[in-house]
């Protein structure tokens, strides 16, 4: 807090008629919280993985020094789990529900069966793509004992992967899908929606595309918008905080 | 002359009691962004920190800082804060007033007394004018044929009668300090877009003022979810206005939460009815556990799954 150093004139001891000059501290108006105005006035905050603006789910921020702990989070390469939620029938030019309409088609001759073998096709590409891509020389033994665990992952740009689908609900003409994926965006998704339409000799547009699992950071853990005060996040970084070292001492 | 005595050059040694007796201070910077520099050495700026007047949000003003620095607190300044005493601002009010409208200090006293005259010859009560003033701190500002001209397009715009505009005016004082041309276009948006008749629009208006000040774009999304989405017809939504002041988010979530319990009934006439202004203005508990007969933790977890 900012001081005038001023002087009091103070009696000398013992000497009549000196003055002496004391050093003292004045307090001054200058610090008064109304002239000065309000003490914190920005907050860094880095935001994880982009979601897109018809997307909900998990989103991790990063205040002030976390945002070092986002980069490295970001060099760990772990899967993000998606509900992506499915229209059959449908076809439109940007893929989601809300697009211009491109084409109708019938669907009735889908089945549960041939949608589970299709999803098979896609995970299976997608595993080869992944083996390609995270730069493993396939004959070793050091390479199977990753694949044993799962630990097989592209450690550095590639393009989207599909670790695992998996139907959850099926009812016609909605379904709803479980994606595992990694180095993906939110577009790719719905287009893996498309396209799972098209090989089912039909059309299928995206309703839903919600994050359920970001690394380590899972729906549980997240705050929903009651829940947006100083407290709460006080509390969700402390429980994070162990799960975010072990993540990267494990990885790195 | 030659003879006389030459000035003493500042270059001579002195005794230590007199150097003793030299007081320098720093000189006041002649150009400053910030009343922080000031406050020590002027009379009025302390006076008014004390009165709880906040001089951060004051300097960003213009030229409000440069008003406050020339004035004197005894001459000018006093007589206004006892003025503003007399219309009835209380004195804790008095800081916050000056903090949003500091030009009033360099108003003339006659002026500003004219004013609240004028007002009271409209018939406005000593608590109401009180009233409006401390919540429209602006108000004193305008000129008397200015807030003839607002107050006569109020009554021609809306159509109420002079008692019913003056209770709208009291209410909610920011309409005659406001920018008129949005007031306009918000009743033409209500009247073409939204399609509500003339005398529904009269009783929205009085009830809730603040749609008169809301943005269009804002009452036209929520207006869109509430009739189409929710299917509330027009004489409900005339019944029960708040609905339009409250957060869109908040009608979404709620409305959702009670469509996935299967109570969203808004018809008075069926069983389990749910009234609008329960829905909007009711806190977060009261809410799930009045309204919707479930748990908060329920609440957030749906809210998690949307």
């Amino acid at each position: 807090p900012a001081a005038r150093c001023g002087s009091a004139p103070t009696p000398a001891p013992g000497g009549g008629g000196a003055v002496e000059l004391v050093a003292a501290k004045v307090p001054v108006l200058a610090d008064h919280p109304l002239v000065q105005g309000p003490r914190f006035r920005k907050l860094k905050i880095g935001a994880g993985d982009r979601l897109d603006v018809k997307a909900s789910g998990v989103f991790v921020l990063g205040i002030g020094h976390g945002n070092k702990l986002l980069t490295d989070l970001y060099n760990c390469h772990l899967t993000k789990v998606y509900t992506v939620g499915g229209l059959f029938g449908k076809a439109t030019d940007d893929f989601s529900d809300t697009g211009n309409l491109v084409e109708k088609t019938t669907f009735d001759h889908i089945t549960r069966e041939k949608l589970e073998r299709i999803l098979a096709v896609i995970q299976g590409t997608n595993q080869k793509a992944l083996l390609m891509y995270s730069n493993i020389d396939m004959k070793t033994q050091e390479a199977y004992e990753l694949a044993v665990r799962g630990l097989i992952r592209p450690m550095g740009k590639s393009p989207p992967i599909i670790t695992a689908v998996r139907c959850l609900q099926f009812a016609l003409p909605e379904f709803q899908l479980e994606i595992h994926c990694l180095h993906e965006t939110q577009q790719y998704l719905r287009k893996t929606v498309h396209e799972i339409g098209l090989e089912l000799k039909s059309s299928a547009v995206c309703t839903q595309v919600r994050r359920v699992r970001d690394g380590v950071f899972t729906v549980d853990d997240a705050l929903p918008r009651t829940q947006w005060n100083l407290q709460s996040i006080q509390e969700a970084i402390q429980n994070c905080q162990l799960k975010v070292e072990t993540e990267l001492e494990r990885t790195l | 002359d030659w003879d006389d005595i030459p000035p003493s050059s500042a270059l001579e040694v002195i005794s230590e009691e007199e150097a003793v007796q030299i007081i320098a201070e720093p000189l006041l910077p002649v150009q400053s962004s910030t009343l922080r520099d000031y406050v020590d050495h002027s009379e009025t700026l302390a006076k008014l920190v004390h009165l709880g007047v906040d001089l951060s949000q004051v300097e960003k003003r213009q030229k409000a800082g440069q008003l406050l620095l020339t004035l004197d607190f005894e001459k000018d300044v006093k007589k206004i804060l006892l003025f503003l005493k007399d219309v009835g601002v209380e004195d804790n009010q008095l800081g916050p007033f000056l903090t949003k409208n500091p030009y009033i200090l360099g108003e003339d006293l006659e002026a500003l007394e004219t004013r609240v005259a004028y007002l009271k010859s409209k018939k406005f009560g000593k608590s109401e004018i009180a009233q409006m003033v401390s919540r429209a701190p602006y108000l004193l500002l305008f000129s008397v044929e200015r807030l003839d001209n607002r107050l006569g397009f109020f009554k021609n715009e809306l159509g109420l009668s002079v008692k019913k505009t003056k209770d709208l005016v009291i209410r909610l004082p920011r309409l005659l300090t406001g920018k008129l041309e949005p007031v306009k276009e918000n009743l033409q948006v209500c009247q073409i877009e939204l399609g509500f008749q003339r005398n529904e629009i009269q009783k929205i208006v009085y009830k809730t003022p603040k749609i008169l000040t809301a943005s269009k774009k804002r009452l036209k999304q929520t207006f869109d979810y509430l009739h189409n989405i929710m299917g509330i017809p027009h004489h409900m939504l005339t019944r029960f206005p708040q609905v339009f002041n409250s957060k869109l988010l908040r009608i979404r979530e709620r409305h959702m939460f009670l469509a996935f319990l299967g109570r969203a009934q808004y018809d008075p006439a069926q069983p389990s009815y749910i009234s609008l202004d329960q829905l909007v203005s009711l806190p977060d508990e009261v809410f799930c556990t009045e309204i919707a007969k479930a748990s908060m933790q329920d609440f957030e977890n749906f809210l998690k799954t949307l």
